[in-house]
């Protein structure tokens, strides 16, 4: 038993963020409607002030809570970006949510507490953390997307995505259980460690394995598990489809990265084959089904879907390269996703939502910055140089070269050839359309703003995209 | 085959049949009192191996209060059945070979072959005077104090999101007294001169 107050030091943000959740509550409580702002603008310092406390603690790593609490380079920059994300999710939610009616403390609540969840499951060295913390990040989401309750297609987007995250979760509590059965613990590193030192029935451990990469593909969206995803996305309100589809891919990712490689790392060759037929299904249908799309968030969601098995390319490789590069893609992939949602919570206004395809036609005439933006957004997605997404793409597809999986290479790079067709094709709708509507824009100076700085941080860093490189490097070697 | 033997496949089988005919039941409030037998019945294996404290809370949370709750919502709730209930006989025949698939797959992997008595040893008996209970509140509030807290907050949010999308904004119902006492007749009855019709008038 090791309990000493010093060693939970290490877990000061997510106590911060606790505290400060608890805080917001009983402004909330006691403020009701009239102190939204007030509860906004907490949110929005408690995400900094928490940002600023891992800041401060780079570099330190260590185990506490009695092995249930990870704090290491991984984590950290993890953490980090959630957080940034996350500001200014809340950042372009507010002005769609004050439009809408739907401007409530308890949006800000879910959202924090659904953070708060997200840093436990990067930072779990535990089994029953993961998965507490999993719970904790789902819960808040399924309450944000029915939160919009005279709306049916939200409502049914909520409980399709709350069926389906149950069974996932039961998927990955039994797969965990079957672990626990093979290797008598639950903790991520003496499981490793009895896994190393061999001796154990395989047998069972590849059982138990085949539910957890069930588990992990129903939450990042993988196919055969991704029949949620589109229906969530498109049914949900915009400013809550923003937010799960940004900051919980890296909060899932980290949870793939902790049970796959941290705990089962060294039977490393009985989930690559899972993984090869999850990724190379999760890009074929992808890429193909979003060009039959007419609305602009579901294929987006089926965009996702391609992303997420180009991100599984980069950990099935089982390389520390492929592990950097796949962290590198997931961080790019939301960065993107941020940019294209806020686009749309951009050009909505009050009773009217910008989500088909069409509502994109001469969009350079109405706005010609934004149709920049956007092309910059859609560029990038489409993995064209010199944007980041295509550095994101050539490190995943490099990294399984290395490993002598050319023909997945192939197929990885003839669907992002036919990916690239539904995003052009936003912009040749934008630059070489009529537009439909002449309405201007109405967006808060400091969304125009955000919006901007988004986009061109994907330019940024597609022409200097070295240092981000180097961080995710950092973190596996 | 000890007594614990007979106990423990007599509970097993009860256990089964009740979990089956929760799913195959159609009407809804047995199932749920079959859902209660299988708590009970899995109550009754846990006691066999000696998690008591457990044992006792499945009963007096789930039965005593989860179960007795669902039952109140069943039972206020007037649900249609029949649109739930209409496919179940074209799923059968695939459901049945799914389940029988996965079954065998299972005795496959979890059976003795791979949990055996050679593989895992038996659980040794506690020496008496042990105390579960002492045990896990040992364990909970200190090795596993970070998960104990995590499932607090996630139970905070559970009745946060239960509010947030149950709670809607009504007027008042509340009296006030003084309002009644001022109002004035001008406020509440209107005089009004009408003209006399005949009634042919009235009906053309």
């Amino acid at each position: 038993m090791n309990f000493e107050v010093t060693n939970m030091i290490f877990a000061l943000p997510e106590m911060f963020m606790l505290g400060m959740a608890c805080a917001i509550l009983l402004v909330v409580a006691y403020l009701g409607e009239k102190g939204t702002n007030i509860v906004y603008r907490l949110s929005q310092l408690t995400l900094a002030i928490t940002a600023l406390l891992i800041y401060r603690s780079l570099g330190e790593s260590g185990i506490t809570f009695d092995g249930t609490y990870i704090k290491d380079g991984f984590s950290d920059v993890l953490k980090m970006a959630v957080m940034l994300i996350n500001i200014v999710v809340l950042l372009y939610s507010t002005s769609y949510l004050k439009s809408r009616n739907l401007f409530k403390g308890e949006y800000y609540v879910l959202a924090i507490f659904s953070t708060l969840g997200m840093m436990i499951m990067i930072s779990a060295a535990h089994f029953l953390t993961l998965y507490l913390g999993l719970e904790l990040m789902s819960l808040c989401m399924y309450a944000m997307v029915a939160m919009h309750r005279d709306s049916k297609l939200a409502t049914e987007a909520a409980m399709k995505y709350f069926i389906l995250g149950a069974i996932a979760s039961g998927m990955l509590l039994y797969g965990m259980s079957i672990i626990y059965g093979a290797t008598g613990s639950l903790d991520l590193a003496t499981i490793a460690a009895t896994i190393q030192a061999g001796g154990l029935d395989n047998t069972v451990l590849s059982f138990g394995l085949v539910f957890l990469v069930i588990g992990i593909g129903f939450k990042l969206g993988a196919v055969p598990f991704h029949m949620w995803l589109p229906d969530v996305y498109h049914g949900a309100p915009t400013a809550v489809t923003l937010f799960i589809a940004t900051a919980p891919k890296i909060a899932a990712f980290a949870m793939a990265i902790r049970i796959l490689v941290d705990g089962l790392g060294d039977v490393h060759q009985y989930w690559q084959g899972m993984l090869i037929m999850l990724s190379v299904l999760s890009m074929i249908i992808g890429n193909v089904v979003a060009i039959a799309q007419t609305n602009l968030k579901r294929m987006l969601a089926y965009s996702t879907i391609s992303h997420v098995g180009f991100i599984l390319l980069g950990v099935l490789s089982g390389s520390q390269e492929g592990y950097a590069a796949a962290m590198f893609y997931a961080l790019v992939y939301t960065l993107m996703s941020l940019g294209s949602f806020g686009m749309i919570i951009l050009l909505s206004r009050q009773g009217f939502e910008a989500d088909t395809i069409d509502d994109y036609k001469g969009l350079s005439q109405r706005n010609p910055w934004y149709a920049l933006m956007m092309l910059i957004l859609m560029f990038s997605m489409a993995g064209i140089p010199p944007l980041v997404g295509f550095y994101a793409k050539l490190t995943v597809i490099k990294s399984i070269i290395d490993i002598n999986l050319i023909s997945v290479a192939i197929i990885a790079v003839l669907m992002s050839v036919i990916g690239a067709f539904y995003y052009l094709r936003i912009i040749k709708v934008m630059y070489f359309d009529k537009p439909k509507q002449s309405e201007p824009l109405e967006a808060p100076a400091e969304m125009r703003v955000m919006i901007s700085v988004n986009a061109l941080s994907v330019l940024a860093l597609g022409l200097f995209p070295g240092a981000l490189l180097a961080v995710c490097a950092s973190v596996f070697y | 085959m000890s007594v614990e033997q007979i106990i423990f496949y007599g509970f097993a089988a009860i256990l089964l049949f009740a979990a089956t005919m929760v799913v195959v039941v159609r009407n809804p409030v047995r199932a749920a009192l079959f859902l209660i037998l299988a708590f009970f019945t899995s109550a009754g294996i846990w006691l066999l191996l000696e998690a008591e404290f457990l044992a006792l809370t499945l009963v007096l949370v789930y039965v005593g209060a989860v179960m007795v709750l669902f039952l109140f919502v069943v039972m206020m709730l007037d649900i249609d059945l029949t649109p739930l209930q209409e496919g179940f006989t074209k799923y059968l025949s695939l459901g049945i070979v799914v389940v029988a698939l996965i079954t065998v797959e299972m005795i496959a992997v979890l059976g003795s072959a791979h949990f055996g008595l050679d593989i895992v040893a038996a659980p040794v008996p506690h020496p008496d005077g042990y105390s579960n209970t002492k045990e896990i509140g040992l364990l909970l509030y200190t090795v596993y104090v970070y998960p104990f807290e995590i499932a607090s907050v996630i139970l905070t949010v559970a009745i946060v999101a239960a509010i947030t999308l149950t709670l809607r904004k009504k007027k008042s119902k509340s009296q006030n007294v003084g309002e009644q006492v001022k109002v004035r007749r001008e406020d509440r009855v209107r005089l009004i001169k009408m003209e006399a019709v005949k009634k042919e008038e009235v009906e053309s």
